[in-house]
């Protein structure tokens, strides 16, 4: 006889978990017996929402599903930033919650919250575990959600009496689920397929605007080779970034509101979109009505639900990314170029490159370029959100695929740090940084006992300006400079730091960001760099809201 | 904009209602009707939805329903042969001597059963078409209508074909 929570643990064992990042409580105290002697590696955060943004961030990291646990009503609501964090950028998590005990459920009672139905509309699937019987099968149904098809966030919901109550071992796992209500589309339709290849030959202003299904499907590789056989222009949105070389003739770094100015102007003069593993978000689009205005579009998503949801699709291809991407390699008979188009861009390219004042002030782009040169294309990025990430999707050459981890669809502020713990636990010999603001870092800043209590050595950029830098710039811009509850004390965040046990320093000019950055990669614990930096710079280009992408302020005049 | 029908098969299991109203409301696709229950496969229920969307609303429904995992079949039927009824009960005035008669004769014409005869009401039993039920609700207004539940629409194909699961 088993357990539930000998199932529970030997269940995530055989999907080979090895690591989950929780907080215990009542109702999880059999699972946390389970644990005290398991194999299975547990990181206590400091509180709940850390643990979902560490899964996230190691799912990101590695590609493989990450885990977070934690205890009824309280804990199981923590998450729920999280999970909805991880939904909103299609990331494989599996979020354990206890719950009271099943003849308590509807009751109201001691720290009862009705978890399932609270995250019904953030996860791709979320299942009440009624009966020990289920959990194996229910177990490995999540699982399998979790990682395939569109990924995304599955929660299960453990009753204290189904962790407890022992079941016969034999029957504990089915050998197969059956799902008949999930069928994911992995291979794209064939006709759909050679369509778009003859489009694309016969194209004159191809552009292709690559998203994070590139990065979640590992089709990176084969997204260069198409483009390079076919000399097609790159560009990626936020969360595509790193699917293509930041160096590489033919990327065009990020579209869309903060995006650069030639990747605006190609997509408005293109006329054949191949728009792979993205959703025609409106940060990407703007004005949805002038976007890509004289384009063919082609769409390529895992998701048919994406197709058409916001902007008319002429051919769409449904599937994984990868096997459309090299099914289509397979038809090109010939490779080509398109040099007057991309002659075009590198005019652009040339007129109207990303920039800022380089007066020996202290300013956000030159650290980020500073770190950048340091780490080479290495190591894992990790931003929070708002200018921080901005600048850093801006001025960080990425060059390798899920070297980049931000939270896209979301917005969470706070995502950060605690993802980039879950970073180095997937990869732990790369360099993790996690760039900050000041407001960023201060809603995990608990995550700083985390750190230190088992010496992760992830290192924190807080790009400080005692601001809510995104909302001050808006109200600088939009609201007349009314700075309305946008402004924050300074804070000594090494001191902070030092209370914890870490490893600090504070930088305010130019000359000390190298040596600040080497001293943070050189340490082998965690390290955290307060840069005080030019109080209202501002990232630019920009798309206001509602405006066409070629329609930019702060850009070059044209 | 026009009213769309619906036939979805899901999973006979908890929560399955909850997260298809759940998906109506908050992706903001206006349901007209709903009607759901048990069907020729005990692990299974047939919904049927009438739902008002246009062309590409419709489309979106469609596929975002196909996403829920306990969703196993989504067909639209607006456009094919069906046999299509709903149930309502009535609850009318009808005092005797001041139209109970003119009611009488009204459910006969509709064929309409009175299932319930009070003092000074009738309960009419109904079922067709939402036309049909339409046309007798606006009749029966005159008289004073107390009380009035409707099913909402079942739909089922003509002939051989059904909406079944192909998995």
């Amino acid at each position: 006889m088993k357990t539930g929570a000998k199932i529970l643990v030997e269940g995530l064992q055989r999907e080979g978990v090895e690591i989950i990042f929780g907080y215990p409580g009542g109702v999880v105290l059999p699972i946390y017996d389970e644990l005290y002697e398991s194999s299975l590696r547990h990181i206590l955060v400091r509180h709940e929402q850390a643990a979902a943004h560490a899964a996230d961030g190691y799912a990101r990291a590695s590609g493989r599903v990450g885990v977070c646990l934690a205890t009824s009503g309280p804990g199981a609501c923590n998450l729920v930033t999280g999970i909805a964090t991880a939904y909103m950028d299609s990331v494989p998590i599996v979020a354990l919650t206890g719950q009271v005990p099943t003849n308590l459920l509807g009751n109201d009672a001691f720290q009862e919250a009705d978890i399932t139905g609270i995250t019904m509309p953030i996860t791709k699937h979320n299942y009440l575990v009624k009966k020990t019987a289920e959990l194996g099968r229910i177990i490995k149904e999540a699982f399998f959600i979790a990682r395939t098809g569109r990924p995304g966030p599955v929660l299960i919901d453990l009753p204290k009496d189904v962790s407890t109550t022992a079941v016969d071992e034999t029957k504990a796992f089915p050998k197969e689920i059956t799902l008949r209500g999930y069928k994911p589309t992995v291979t794209g339709h064939a006709k759909q397929i050679t369509k778009a290849v003859e489009l694309i030959q016969n194209a004159e202003r191809p552009i292709i605007y690559a998203g994070g299904g590139v990065i979640s499907s590992d089709a990176s590789a084969e997204l260069v080779e198409f483009a390079e056989c076919m000399g097609i222009p790159v560009t990626t949105t936020l969360m595509g970034l790193s699917c293509i070389p930041c160096d590489h003739p033919l990327n065009l770094g990020m579209l869309g509101m903060h995006g650069t100015e030639y990747a605006n102007f190609a997509i408005t003069e293109s006329d054949l979109l191949i728009a792979i593993g993205v959703r025609f978000d409106d940060r990407v689009t703007g004005k949805v009505q002038t976007f890509a205005p004289h384009a063919v579009i082609i769409h390529i998503d895992v998701d048919p639900a994406e197709i058409g949801k916001n902007k008319k699709v002429d051919v769409p291809i449904v599937g994984d990314a990868r096997s459309i991407l090299q099914a289509m390699i397979a038809q090109l008979n010939r490779c080509s170029g398109r040099e007057k188009w991309l002659e075009r861009i590198r005019h652009w390219k040339n007129k109207h490159p990303l920039r800022y004042k380089e007066d020996g002030c202290l300013r956000p782009q030159f650290i980020i370029q500073q770190l950048s040169n340091l780490l080479k294309g290495e190591g894992i990025i990790v931003s929070e959100v708002g200018q921080n990430q901005m600048w850093t999707a801006q001025y960080y050459c990425f060059r390798k695929p899920r070297s980049w981890l931000t939270s896209g669809g979301l917005g969470t502020m706070g995502y950060g740090f605690p993802a980039s713990m879950g970073a180095h636990f997937a990869r732990p010999d790369e360099t993790v940084f996690d760039i900050a603001g000041d407001g960023s870092f201060q809603m995990n800043i608990q995550e700083l006992g985390t750190v230190a209590h088992y010496r992760i050595p992830v290192k924190v950029a807080i790009l400080n300006n005692m601001y809510l830098g995104m909302v001050r710039q808006w109200q600088e811009l939009f609201y007349d400079r009314r700075y309305s509850y946008t402004e924050l004390p300074s804070i000594d965040f090494a001191k902070i730091a030092a209370a914890y046990g870490v490893d600090g320093m504070r930088v305010e000019s130019c000359d000390e960001v190298v040596p600040a950055l080497t001293a943070a990669i050189e340490t082998d614990g965690p390290f955290v760099i307060d840069f005080r930096i030019e109080r209202e710079e501002n990232v630019f280009p920009m798309v206001p809201a509602g405006a066409a992408i070629n329609e930019m302020i702060g850009g070059h005049p044209r | 904009m026009k009213a769309h029908t619906l036939s979805v098969l899901v999973e006979n299991k908890a929560g399955v209602l909850s997260r298809v109203a759940g998906l109506f409301s908050r992706r903001g696709f206006n349901i007209e009707s709903l009607a759901v229950g048990t069907c020729e496969e005990p692990t299974m229920s047939r919904m049927t939805i009438v739902v008002f969307a246009d062309d590409a609303q419709i489309e979106q429904v469609q596929k975002q329903l196909n996403k829920l995992i306990d969703v196993i079949k989504v067909s639209d039927i607006t456009d094919i042969e069906t046999v299509d009824r709903e149930l309502a009960l009535i609850k009318v005035n009808a005092e005797p001597g001041t139209g109970r008669s003119e009611v009488m004769q009204i459910a006969g014409i509709f064929r309409a059963q009175i299932v319930d005869v009070g003092a000074k009401t009738l309960v009419l039993e109904v079922t067709g078409d939402t036309v049909k039920i339409d046309a007798l609700e606006k009749l029966l207004r005159q008289y004073g209508v107390k009380e009035l539940l409707r099913t909402g629409k079942i739909a089922m194909l003509r002939g051989a074909k059904t909406v079944k699961s192909e998995k």
